[in-house]
């Protein structure tokens, strides 16, 4: 029997097991709205504020449930509002599908009302994408977006879909046998040397990347670090990827890494990084930050091997298995000296670097709402200082339970992540940290979260600018704040009362408390507005290309 | 060739926007590419682009991998530097009076170039060779003052049997 590609679009996405589309409806995409009306008892679709939203509630919803992520938009200003949620997903490795609209075929490359070349323009930020001309390719296309999407490293993928293509009548044929994963081959060798290289260095350091979060690869790492009596670090990315009160955990390291992570980082003299990229947020100089030490990579993309560090062995393929097949290999090792040095260092932390205890403060906010939350949360971030103190206070125990953006550096994330999160993790409490220039970007998604009554808690830390920029116009642009105190005269908790939500405002401890209380405990969205002082730094620092003889612990 | 040059042979889907992900991939990561030729190979479904670019044996390699990233990218392939043919095709057109016309015929018999076209004021030359000869030969002609030139850039295949085919797993 021919059905309508429209309707086809919908019979795919069922295939593939998706329950849950982010989107915005408009002219080009009418058709496939029309479906989603007959199968909105099997697809429940999101209507966002703004297609931003929806592009960053899907790659959230695909970080916490590890499933591909949905997002649907119209033609022209549907689609180019989605750039920038494709690519944060494409920086983060976050496997998501974006359908578009197009103009009919005949229409397009003749400027018409609401054409975009969106195939052109999100080329550089999907890891591919494709324009369907022909309904007779529709399902294969599709089938094979969400294949790409997922396998290997992760990323986005664009379908840009003429609306004369979801009109068109074809066969619908169910899918044949699902594809094989990709089988990556690493010379025995490789392993082999790895081997050596472990049984042999003195000092060992773990540093993971969100590749071990999206591998699923969590027991593993641990496994490994217990095997071979190593310290694990990680990046920002990677921050979920073990219990923050394992024993063998340091913490992030890299620019505002915690100074025990990054002291023992640098004495290494192996270091084992897994499922990462070496950001230059994460590195610092690039040259010092390896010296003396060797480098065992393991990644699922080969082209990140020797990319910005060189590898001096490397194990390609899925974390999960290659740590397994690793583990059963090496021997076991005991490290007593490092394992002390370790410690030694652990416990010598700077006390420059705690904030007062008895004030509201980024430290003291942060972990009262840690105490508060419950431990299946989700925490979401914008984009600034707020981002930094969360992935430094915030003591995650699960993985995929910190959603960020770490690749893009996305101010106005939080709030669509925030709504992903939540859907993605049955609808349970998600804690969004923001602050008032990332909140101010898309906080009308507040309105979103009112209509379908998430339970969020959405902690603005609000300190009048915007931090992070006043922090390096302090440090290295001689105190001249230019346009970044914002004499902003926003009423938040009156804003989100209009948007239907609950607000509050807090500017000492003792208010705090009865404030998270009623937050956690309320059922729709709830907004506290914690008052920061502006000077407040995120600290440590390692500047941009610096060292840790760099480090800046007061400012 | 420049000791840092080298040249891919690269096997794609013949898709349309394939020779833009192709080359939008080297300026996006600042890679430099000297040349670029393209065209359909004898299965109608893939085209074979050959790239003559530049860069140590890091970037060498961070392109080629880059590359197999692609999802219209079916091979890609070093070409050996002995062991390989590689042609360019040069179209050279000329302003010519009575004085120059056997200074330049000799020139055409000497680099075994040829005229495809030829009026009272104008000739237009074809040169086909390796790129150290299309250079000698377009060096030689400056004298004679060039109107106009274009290159084909490289082609590349390799001496012997082997072939280049697009790997099945992928
Ligand atoms: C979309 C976008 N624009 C600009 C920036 C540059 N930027 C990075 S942090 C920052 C300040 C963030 O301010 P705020 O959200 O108030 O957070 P705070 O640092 O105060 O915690 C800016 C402007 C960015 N990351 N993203």
């Amino acid at each position: 029997m021919k059905i309508k590609g429209a309707e086809l679009i919908i019979r795919i996405l069922l295939e593939k097991g998706v329950d849950t589309v982010f989107g915005y409806p408009g002219g080009a995409v009418l058709n496939i709205y029309d479906e989603l009306y007959k199968a909105s008892d099997r697809i429940k679709h999101y209507t966002t504020c703004h297609e931003q939203g929806a592009s960053h509630a899907a790659d959230a919803y695909a970080r916490v449930t590890g499933k591909v992520g949905v997002v649907l938009a119209t033609s022209g200003p549907g689609a180019t509002n989605l750039v920038t949620g494709i690519a944060n997903a494409y920086l983060d490795s976050s496997p998501i599908v974006a359908i578009t609209g197009n103009v009919a075929c005949p229409a397009i490359g003749k400027d018409s009302f609401q054409e975009v070349d969106i195939t052109g323009v999100t080329m550089p930020i999907t890891k591919h994408n494709y324009i369907v001309k022909d309904v007779s390719r529709l399902a294969s296309v599709l089938r094979e977006a969400f294949d790409i999407a997922a396998s290997g490293r992760p990323g986005p993928v664009l379908v840009d879909i003429p609306k004369d293509v979801q009109q068109a009548e074809c066969e619908y044929e169910p899918a044949e046998d699902a594809v094989e994963p990709q089988q990556y081959r690493n010379g025995k060798e490789a392993f082999v040397q790895a081997v050596k290289l472990i049984s042999e260095c003195k000092r060992p350091f773990i540093y993971t990347g969100g590749g071990t979060v999206s591998s699923n690869a969590s027991k593993e790492l641990l496994a490994l670090a217990e095997k071979i009596d190593s310290p694990i670090g990680s990046s920002m990315m990677g921050l979920s990827a073990v219990s923050h009160d394992h024993p063998r955990f340091l913490g992030m390291t890299g620019m505002h890494g915690k100074l025990a992570a990054s002291r023992v980082l640098s004495e290494a003299d192996l270091l084992i990084a897994i499922g990462t990229r070496f950001s230059d947020r994460a590195t610092g100089n690039k040259v010092e930050y390896i010296k003396g030490k060797k480098v065992i990579h393991i990644d699922i993309d080969p082209s990140e091997i020797s990319k910005n560090i060189p590898a001096f062995v490397s194990l390609i393929g899925d974390v999960k298995s290659v740590l397994k097949k690793l583990v059963n290999e090496l021997p076991p090792c005991d490290r007593r000296d490092w394992h002390q040095e370790v410690e030694k260092i652990r416990n010598s932390s700077d006390r420059r670097l705690e904030m007062p205890k008895d004030e509201l403060n980024p430290q003291t906010l942060i972990q009262a709402v840690n105490r508060h939350a419950p431990k299946d949360c989700v925490v979401c971030t914008d984009v600034g200082q707020h981002q930094m103190w969360t992935a430094q206070y915030y003591k995650f125990s699960k993985p995929r339970s910190f959603v960020t953006s770490g690749g893009l550096g996305t101010m106005g994330f939080g709030m669509g992540a925030a709504i992903g999160s939540c859907l993605g993790n049955d609808r349970k409490k998600t804690v969004l940290f923001t602050s008032d220039g990332s909140f101010h970007m898309n906080m009308n998604e507040m309105v979103t979260a009112v209509s379908h009554q998430l339970p969020l808690v959405v902690v603005l830390l609000n300190n009048n600018t915007l931090g992070m920029v006043r922090q390096w116009q302090t440090l290295f642009f001689g105190c001249r704040y230019s346009n970044t105190s914002l004499e902003r005269r926003t009423d938040y908790v009156k804003l989100v009362e209009a948007f239907g939500a609950t607000g509050m405002r807090v500017s000492t401890l003792e208010e705090l408390e009865p404030a998270l209380e009623k937050a956690f405990a309320a059922k729709g969205p709830v907004l506290i507005e914690a008052a920061i002082d502006q000077d407040e730094k995120v600290l440590p620092m390692i500047p941009p290309d610096g060292t840790i003889k760099d480090i800046i612990l007061k400012a | 060739m420049n000791s840092d040059e080298f040249i891919l042979s690269i096997l794609v889907n013949n898709e349309a926007g394939v020779l833009t992900r192709v080359s939008s991939l080297f300026s996006r990561r600042a890679f430099n590419i000297d040349s670029l030729s393209v065209g359909v190979t004898d299965d109608p479904k893939i085209s074979r682009i050959t790239i003559v670019a530049r860069g140590d044996d890091h970037v060498k390699s961070q392109i080629i991998l880059q590359l197999e990233k692609l999802h219209d990218v079916k091979k890609v392939e070093l070409m050996p530097q002995t062991g390989t043919v590689m042609r360019e095709l040069v179209l050279i057109k000329l302003n010519i009076s009575q004085e120059s016309r056997a200074g330049l015929m000799e020139a055409v018999s000497v680099f075994r170039a040829k005229v495809v076209d030829l009026t009272n004021d104008s000739v237009t030359l074809e040169i086909t060779g390796e790129r150290s000869k299309c250079n000698a030969f377009v060096e030689y002609l400056r004298a004679f003052g060039i109107a106009e030139l274009c290159r084909t850039g490289l082609t590349a295949i390799t001496r012997g049997p082997k072939t280049l085919k697009p790997d099945a797993s992928v």
